[in-house]
């Protein structure tokens, strides 16, 4: 067990590391958000009524292309220089590897999200009527299942012959589910109009069957042959 | 099966067809309140249950895949997918000509229709994901997106059923409470249909699956069975489009009933010909070895 902590730790550490050096991902994945923001917010030119009960949508939608974004390079990154195939063969475990992955871009996104609240804010005149610990646990619930699904369908994507188009055409009918209940569960809180509850345990009982489903499954998928 | 049994089968196919189809717009009482239209119940129903069959036997072919590495359950997997994809188009496409008339709205958000649209984008994603992966790990990453896919399906069943708080599909016709029952003609009628879809897809999916062994293993074999059942069964399929037409003008009034039918057999024989030119396409390949 100390094993796999270690590895998924020292995992973890060179994606940060290697991503705070060139820092390309994150720059493009927040300029990127920013542009959603901005082409939305005036697409969609909404009163605050209006865009409280569209927010939700919105928020989701540009996460889901960011998190897309971010996906894509983080196992990219990993074919150059035989890096996944160098793994493969190592010994160690590739759950370690899986995990590592996951809360490396786990902790991107979070990030991105972080920086891109008040702009969203901002932009829509939002302001909650529900209560905001629910809203922080319908993002943590929310990233978490975009993350861990993503990741594992990037890993399988990657080995596709049209790499990084492949990724959203599995990601996006998988993760349905996952997004109306985000979505449903913030325009929830956000309008305060119903109660967000049954849309988070939803989301909460997807999180638990596909992470331990990818955990399950990532083997087969690093090594299909 | 064997070769010998073949045209029986297909004969067999095609007179089902045609009773089903005679059933459905002569033998059922016309509906009270829809009119013709609610003829397309007939066709759309079926090819519901059909492709949802066929979905299963895609999830359980895979897993049997995952467990055994049996390309013949590869074999399986895919053409139940494909098959089943083609079944659930003709449901989307046949449950929006019903609805244009009776709701006056092409399409809404509700839980069976998005469940069923849903179901038909993973498959579809799923075919995508064969089609461009890399001819080693194609299997197993098809495999694995197919168990996540059958993971999936229920909870999104729920998610909308959560989301959606208001249904306007029909609810079911068998259930328990005493206004879902079905004249017995229509039950009939609808069953006649149903028996006659499935040994089509039975057909076809024996055909495809012909196709792709014949693609993994290209054999004489499985050529000379395949090649058969190609002209028969777009034989059959041109036949139906004259058995659908029947003796009386149709009326304008039923466009959307006959337009429904017709993209039916448009979708059906579309598929069969995609089938029927990769097969001549691979016989082509095993004539050149």
């Amino acid at each position: 067990m100390s094993s796999i902590t270690s590895l998924t730790v020292a995992n973890v550490a060179k994606d940060l590391r290697l991503e705070w050096r060139s820092r390309d991902v994150f720059n493009s994945m927040l300029f990127f958000a920013l542009l959603v923001v901005v082409i939305f917010s005036f697409t969609f030119d909404a009163s605050v009524e209006e865009s409280r009960r569209l927010a939700g949508g919105l928020i989701w939608t540009a996460f889901l292309f960011c998190t897309v974004m971010a996906l894509n390079q983080s196992w990219a990154r990993e074919l150059r220089n035989g890096v996944l195939d160098a793994y493969r063969v190592s010994p160690a475990p590739p759950e370690a590897l899986f995990l590592g992955k996951c809360l490396g871009n786990f902790m991107l996104v979070t990030l991105l999200e972080c920086l891109m609240a008040p702009l969203f804010v901002m932009f829509y005149n939002l302001s909650s009527a529900g209560s905001l610990w629910q809203l922080a646990l319908v993002f943590v619930l929310g990233t978490w299942a975009l993350v861990v699904n993503g990741t594992f369908f990037a890993a399988m994507s990657i080995r596709t012959r049209n790499r990084e188009l492949m990724l959203p055409l599995v990601l996006f009918p998988i993760s349905i589910p996952a997004v109306l209940s985000m979505v449903h569960a913030t325009m929830g809180i956000l309008t305060g109009d119903f109660s967000a509850i049954g849309s988070i345990k939803l989301l909460a009982g997807y999180c638990v069957i596909f992470t331990t489903l990818c955990f399950l499954l990532f083997e087969t998928v690093l090594n299909a042959e | 099966m064997k070769s010998k049994l073949l045209p029986f089968f297909i004969g067999l196919v095609l007179t089902l067809l045609a009773y089903g189809t005679y059933q459905a717009l002569f033998g059922a009482p016309t509906e009270e309140t829809m009119g013709p239209v609610q003829r397309i119940f007939y066709y759309h129903v079926p090819s519901a249950w059909t492709a949802m069959l066929l979905f299963l036997v895609n999830f359980c072919a895979s897993a049997v895949y995952f467990f055994t590495r049996s390309p013949k359950a590869d074999a399986w997997a895919l053409t139940a997918a494909e098959v089943g994809v083609v079944f659930c188009t003709i449901v989307l496409i046949t449950g929006p000509i019903w609805a244009r008339p009776v709701w006056g709205i092409w399409w809404t958000w509700d839980l069976r229709l998005t469940t069923t649209l849903i179901m038909w984008l993973l498959y579809v994603s799923y075919l995508l994901l064969r089609r461009s992966s890399e001819p080693g790990s194609s299997s197993m990453l098809a495999t694995v997106f197919a168990l996540s896919a059958a993971v999936d399906i229920p909870i999104v069943w729920m998610a909308i059923r959560w989301y959606s708080v208001h249904t306007q599909h029909p609810q079911p016709v068998f259930g328990n409470s005493p206004s879902s029952g079905l004249d017995p003609q229509m039950r009939y009628a609808l069953f006649a249909n149903w028996f006659a879809f499935m040994a089509l897809a039975a057909l076809v999916f024996w055909f495809r699956y012909s196709v792709e062994r014949m693609s993994q293993k290209v054999s004489a074999a499985f050529v000379r069975k395949a090649s058969r059942s190609t002209a028969a069964v777009l034989g059959m399929s041109t036949l139906l489009f004259f058995q659908g037409s029947p003796n009386k003008i149709p009326d304008p009034k039923h466009i959307f009933l006959y337009s429904a039918y017709a993209v039916t057999w448009i979708i059906h024989i579309s598929y069969l010909a995609i089938i029927g030119r990769k097969f001549a396409r691979l016989k082509q390949e095993q004539a050149e070895l």
